[in-house]
């Protein structure tokens, strides 16, 4: 692999500008003229706009212009989209009601914006915002699916009657029902999903600049996926043409996903820069991003789950409402769908499974996709069911899992996906080991000694990464295609440029992406620059989430890098006058195999950029694009095994000891690798213990709207984390991998919740188990 | 925030004088409270006036058991006071243990006990101790000084200078944090001289701070965990919230309490 | 608008600021150091940890004119001659960030933790040392490891001077 190729824990190279502070994020971009903007949100979670006033706030110092959604409308601009159609189970269409980026005539949830203020200091904007005289007239407020449901709730949207998005299914309803007709034993579990906010440590931010001479648009965001943003505001919001609109998501501060969907705010700084005719940035304070990033999760799910007498599961049966929040966010349809309800198969052996998923709209925040998106939901159902069963059953929850385990592959789920590769013993064993399963017995113990109680409590996820391929997502109602592109610019002394549709926001691309090229040439990774974030560099791209970065944007990489050694060798191969088959690439040098014949890489660089002795009818220069679309999705596996140590005089539960055992395929970069791991069991360690939002039922009010009230993990409520990795290579790309962004976050939830209700004896137990929840669950019990 | 004009006089007198001449002015010591709550609009103060460099108000000092804190001393101070340590082991603890340590550089005791959060830790310190809070007006004792939620007898030109104690025999602290913020959901100080001890609570009372007597009784008669453990504190005197019910807090001052009679030194 | 002075990264600075003026926003947008970041609007997240006359404080919770007189460092003033700090240097060393937004404010936060206790660091310590940061992308685990790898090469600089 060499010291920088593939599989070495190389130190990142993007790093050094991090821990100087030279990052460069939107908010530290500042251009000549600029002004700050403030947006006037909604106080109220469900309300008519009778009245705007502005009067007072345009006389405020600073003032530059006030913009409202009418003025919006009249320049326009469109409606914000969910770019995913899902069908319900009758056929029709989901029911997507208007999203006005500054409402018009209803404001749904509290902070739906309302109007923009631009002023010359933030500050001033801010002040006079407080003046902007907003008179609503209040409506019913609706904040949980149940009661969205019911007969008579407030009606959100007139496009989706009782507030229903969509009723859809998938698998075999009658197949299930059989099944379930034969089953010895039949585990059943309502679980609840708890709603979550992403909380990138920067918060979004958006600068937008009008060039009226040139009629063209820039916009620095925090951006995934830049090239998304601009496909979007082009072609649905009415913003700009593309080449006129250049989109740039500079360093960013974590996404999660939250930084996937084209917001309001950036569409609104870009008009508003036409508009008043300066550059026009805004950035979210935290309790605005409480408030307006998409939220995740937040399901309600009755689940049963049917076993024969020998405990194989004979079927699955889960019905899922999905709470979407007050608008349908980019991707939110396919969240609690195509990304949940595929993987309801879990590790397991199911020979039949029939889920159905209700989206309700609420007079909440939008919810979409965050970290392991629908996974994460899957994977807590299985992973809950599996344990309780193991306990009614009587069995021990690791065997329970054996006796399911698939086990030959590819394996056809009976809802959608075709595993393709995995060994889940493995990773089970690995985890197993590195706890001391079979020693727990004598550590409970010892902690009942001290009149603690401990647990320990496993999880078995699956995940699919790199959601592909395009004709297939295409043909579940997705309104791209989900590919990515590479190009790879050789420059005539021999660096390299790698342009990428990728984003980094946290990854390390700087490093992983220059490890497949020092891998390939053998040259430095200080001499190759990945390039991405930027329309006007990049041609094209998908960018980042849903763990598709290597699996889909390395591998558009190797694709193009196998395009320039194909070159590189016709290069060399005429100039050491031998044959292209015995040109072999090692260490920065090009060699003719079995001889003492070398070229050093640059000088090969350099004959095809002077182009004097070129082989007959070949193009001068060296540069490669290549766009990749997946065969098929990816499939991480793993085992999360948590032990943690409950004190039954405050509930709080310390978590002793998480051993993770993950399937990640090949390996780039294993620092890297471990550092998401790590990231993401601390999320799904904080979904399990601290982590909830909570909204009052009566106002629609976000109660939990800053770190004074939602629980942050912090140092020292997680423990270090052991991990290993076990590798079944993918076989569906070129580097075998198959993605590690999510896993920690899809797998850890329910094995945290097992250990915990292992430890207090009662499996009744709702995430977050904060101390008071579990406290209350021991009084109770 | 709204904007505000800035003020750093160099004496008691001066500060006192500077607001009294102002709108709305409003002291500024630490500013760990304050500030945020003008960033959030919550708080508007015409004025700031900063009490960081006010030397009369800085400073420890302790002669045998007596012991003075300047209003201008921060935790970290407090917590770095070897004196402190020696002689009251609980308060040197508590400032150890309040807020975090960025948060501890700044903070005073004097804006804590002034501004009487009722999840703040120094005001259960106060109580246990029987501490004399001095103002630029008098003294007064902390159980007349604070009166509920966030209020206390200061008039709005007042400062709260300095506060003593005699030092008791043995002291400790023991909190249970708000998971989210971090500041006490419930914090316990016990503090013992002789067969007089004194229990003050913080984080849980609806009506803020407030001296446990029943456990002050009991602990008297024996100064052992398990003194409080039959003791019965009403769940409606309990303040309630998202993350923690008026029962869960009314358990948690027992279960405190155990522990810093256990943990006192 | 007042004037306020202060040194900053050892050179003598001042500027015209509101009242109201925090000292996160003087060094960011009067002095262009970018580098200490504003990550919420509660004193919880840390992100804005700078030092100030040694101690650090969280910038976001202190008006410039607080500052008036005293000697700041911000991220961008701890690497002496081109060389980094031996605390960013063990950061970049254990993948101890991942965004890098959190990273100035948890550098900062850990030089002062190292400054108070030394070598004599453990798992613990630095864990509930770390209270007044949060990060979102590393777990805090390489953090951890960061800090205490760095409380020895720190030491040593600090003696050395």
């Amino acid at each position: 692999m060499g010291i920088e190729g593939i599989g070495a824990s190389v130190l990142r190279k993007e790093d050094k500008r991090f821990i100087t502070g030279k990052g460069r994020y939107t908010d530290d971009m500042v251009v000549p003229g600029m002004k700050h903007a403030v947006f006037v949100r909604s106080p109220y979670a469900h309300a008519k706009i009778v009245n705007i006033d502005t009067s007072e706030a345009e006389a405020m110092p600073g003032v530059i212009g006030i913009l409202n959604g009418k003025q919006l409308t009249e320049d326009g601009i469109g409606n914000l989209i969910c770019g995913w159609m899902v069908h319900s189970k009758d056929g029709s269409p989901m029911n997507m009601g208007a999203w006005r980026p500054l409402a018009q005539d209803t404001v749904r949830y509290v902070g739906d914006a309302v109007a923009i203020v631009v002023a010359d200091t933030r500050a001033q904007a801010r002040d006079a915002a407080d003046l902007v005289n907003v008179e609503y007239e209040e409506l019913p407020v609706v904040t949980g699916v149940e009661d969205a449901l019911a007969e008579g709730a407030p009606q959100i949207h007139p496009e989706a009657k009782n507030n229903l998005i969509f009723d859809w299914v998938l698998g075999d309803e009658q197949a299930t029902a059989d099944a379930f007709s034969k089953a010895a034993h039949v585990v059943k579990m309502d679980i609840v999903n708890n709603r979550l906010v992403p909380n990138a440590m920067e918060p979004r931010a958006a600068l937008g600049v009008y060039d009226a001479a040139e009629d063209h648009y820039t916009c620095w965001t925090t951006s995934q996926n830049p090239h998304v943003a601009r496909l979007v505001m082009s072609a649905f919001y009415n913003v700009a043409p593309e080449n006129k609109l250049r989109v740039i998501a500079p360093d960013v501060g974590g996404g999660f996903g939250s930084k996937i969907y084209i917001y309001p705010e950036e569409i609104v700084c870009l008009w508003a820069s036409k508009r008043t005719g300066v550059p026009v940035k805004w950035n979210c304070d935290r309790t605005e991003a409480f408030l307006t990033d998409a939220h995740g999760r937040d399901h309600v799910t009755h689940a049963e789950m049917a076993f024969d007498a020998d405990h194989h599961i004979l079927g699955l049966k889960v019905e899922t409402k999905a709470n979407l929040g007050a608008y349908m966010s980019l991707f939110s349809s396919a969240t609690p769908t195509y990304l949940y309800a595929t993987l309801l198969s879990g590790q397991y052996n199911i020979p039949a499974i029939h889920a159905n998923v209700k989206a309700i709209y609420t007079n909440t925040t939008p919810v979409d996709a965050y970290r392991g998106a629908g996974r994460p939901e899957a994977t807590y159902v299985m992973e809950r069911m599996m344990e309780t069963a193991a306990r009614q059953l009587g069995v021990s929850p690791p065997e329970l899992r054996r006796k399911n385990f698939i086990r030959s592959f590819p394996h056809q789920t009976p809802v959608i996906m075709t595993y393709d590769t995995g060994d889940f013993e493995a990773s089970l064993n690995a985890a197993m080991q590195a706890i001391d399963y079979a020693g727990f017995a004598s550590r409970r113990a010892e902690s009942e000694s001290r009149g603690k109680k401990r647990g320990i409590g496993m999880s078995c996820y699956i995940e699919a990464c790199g959601i592909a391929p395009s004709a297939a997502v295409g043909s579940l109602g997705a309104g791209v295609g989900l590919w990515e592109s590479a190009e790879v610019r050789v420059n005539a002394v021999g660096t390299i440029e790698i342009l990428t549709g990728s984003h980094s926001h946290g990854q390390g691309h700087e490093t992983t992406f220059a490890q497949l090229v020092a891998e390939r040439f053998g040259v430095g990774i200080d001499s190759v620059n990945i390039v991405h974030g930027d329309t006007d560099k990049v041609q094209m791209g998908m960018g980042t989430y849903g763990s598709r970065s290597g699996a889909v944007g390395m591998s558009a990489i190797v694709k193009a890098l196998d395009k320039v050694e194909a070159k590189a060798k016709k290069i060399a191969a005429h100039l050491m006058e031998a044959d292209e088959g015995d040109i072999v690439i090692e260490n920065g040098e090009l060699k003719v195999a079995g001889t003492d014949k070398t070229l050093p890489w640059f000088q090969m660089a350099l004959a095809a950029y002077t182009a004097h002795n070129l082989p007959s009818g070949m193009e001068p220069g060296l540069k490669e694009g290549a766009f990749y679309d997946p065969s098929n999705f990816t499939f991480p596996a793993g085992c999360y095994i948590c032990e943690v140590e409950v004190d039954p005089d405050t509930g709080k539960t310390e978590i002793l000891n998480f051993v993770a055992a993950d399937d990640f395929g090949n390996i780039i970069n294993p620092m890297i690798v471990e550092g998401q791991v790590h990231g993401g069991l601390a999320q799904g360690i904080g979904q399990a213990l601290l982590e909830g939002c909570h909204y009052d039922p009566q106002t629609g009010q976000l109660i939990t709207a800053s770190y004074m009230d939602y629980t942050m993990p912090r140092a020292d409520d997680l423990p270090s984390f052991q991990i290993s990795h076990q590798t079944t290579p993918c076989p569906g790309n070129p580097l075998g991998i198959k993605g590690c962004g999510e896993a920690g976050a899809i797998g850890s939830p329910p094995a945290v919740i097992n250990a915990i209700t292992d430890a207090i004896g009662t499996n009744g137990l709702s995430m977050p188990a904060s101390p008071q929840k579990v406290w209350a669950a021991l009084h109770n019990a | 925030m709204y904007e505000t004009n800035y003020h750093r006089p160099s004496s008691v007198e001066e500060a006192v004088s500077l607001v009294g001449s102002t709108e709305s002015g409003k002291f500024l010591s630490g500013g760990m409270s304050l500030l945020p709550a003008m960033k959030q609009r919550l708080a508007a103060p015409s004025d700031l006036v900063d009490l960081r460099h006010v030397e009369e108000m800085k400073g420890i000092t302790v002669n045998g058991r007596e012991v003075r804190i300047g209003g201008a001393v921060t935790h970290f101070e407090i917590k770095n006071s070897d004196e402190i340590k020696s002689v009251c082991y609980g308060l040197h603890h508590m400032a150890s243990v309040l807020g975090d340590p960025q948060v501890r550089y700044m903070g005073t005791i004097g804006g804590s006990v002034a501004n009487n959060d009722p999840a703040a830790d120094y005001p259960a310190a106060m109580i246990a101790l029987d501490a004399t809070i001095h103002t630029s007006k008098r003294a007064v004792k902390a159980s007349e000084f604070f009166v509920g939620l966030l209020e206390t007898v200061l008039d709005d030109d007042e400062i709260v200078t300095a506060v003593s104690f005699t030092a008791p025999e043995i002291s400790g602290y023991e909190k249970f944090r708000n998971p989210a913020s971090r500041y006490a959901m419930c914090g316990v100080f016990v503090a013992k001289t002789g067969s007089t001890v004194r229990v003050g609570v913080t984080g849980a009372g609806a009506d803020g701070v407030f001296h446990w007597d029943e456990a002050a009784q009991a602990l008297s008669a024996n100064f052992a965990p398990d003194a409080v453990a039959n003791l019965s504190v009403d769940p409606g005197g309990m303040l309630s919230d998202l993350h923690g019910s008026s029962e869960y807090r009314a358990n948690l001052v027992k279960v405190m309490a155990k522990r810093a009679v256990a943990s006192a030194k | 608008m007042t004037k306020v002075a202060m040194k900053v990264n050892g050179r003598q600075v001042s500027g015209e600021v509101e009242g109201r003026t925090l000292l996160v926003h003087f060094l960011r947008e009067n002095l262009g150091l970018t580098g200490t970041h504003v990550g919420c609007d509660t004193t919880q997240c840390g992100a804005c940890t700078i030092h100030m006359n040694g101690q650090a404080v969280k910038a976001c919770t202190i008006l410039a004119a607080q500052a008036e007189g005293t000697d700041i460092v911000t991220i961008e003033g701890i690497a002496t001659g081109g060389e980094l700090h031996p605390m960013q240097a063990a950061f970049k060393q254990h993948h101890g960030l991942q965004c890098g937004f959190c990273t100035p404010g948890m550098i900062m936060a850990s030089i002062d933790i190292v400054n108070r206790h030394g070598s004599d660091l453990d798992e613990q310590t630095v864990r509930h040392e770390l209270e007044g940061n949060i990060c979102r992308c590393t777990g805090y685990h390489n953090i951890v490891k960061a800090v205490l790898a760095a409380a020895g090469a720190q030491e040593q600089r600090q003696a050395a001077e």
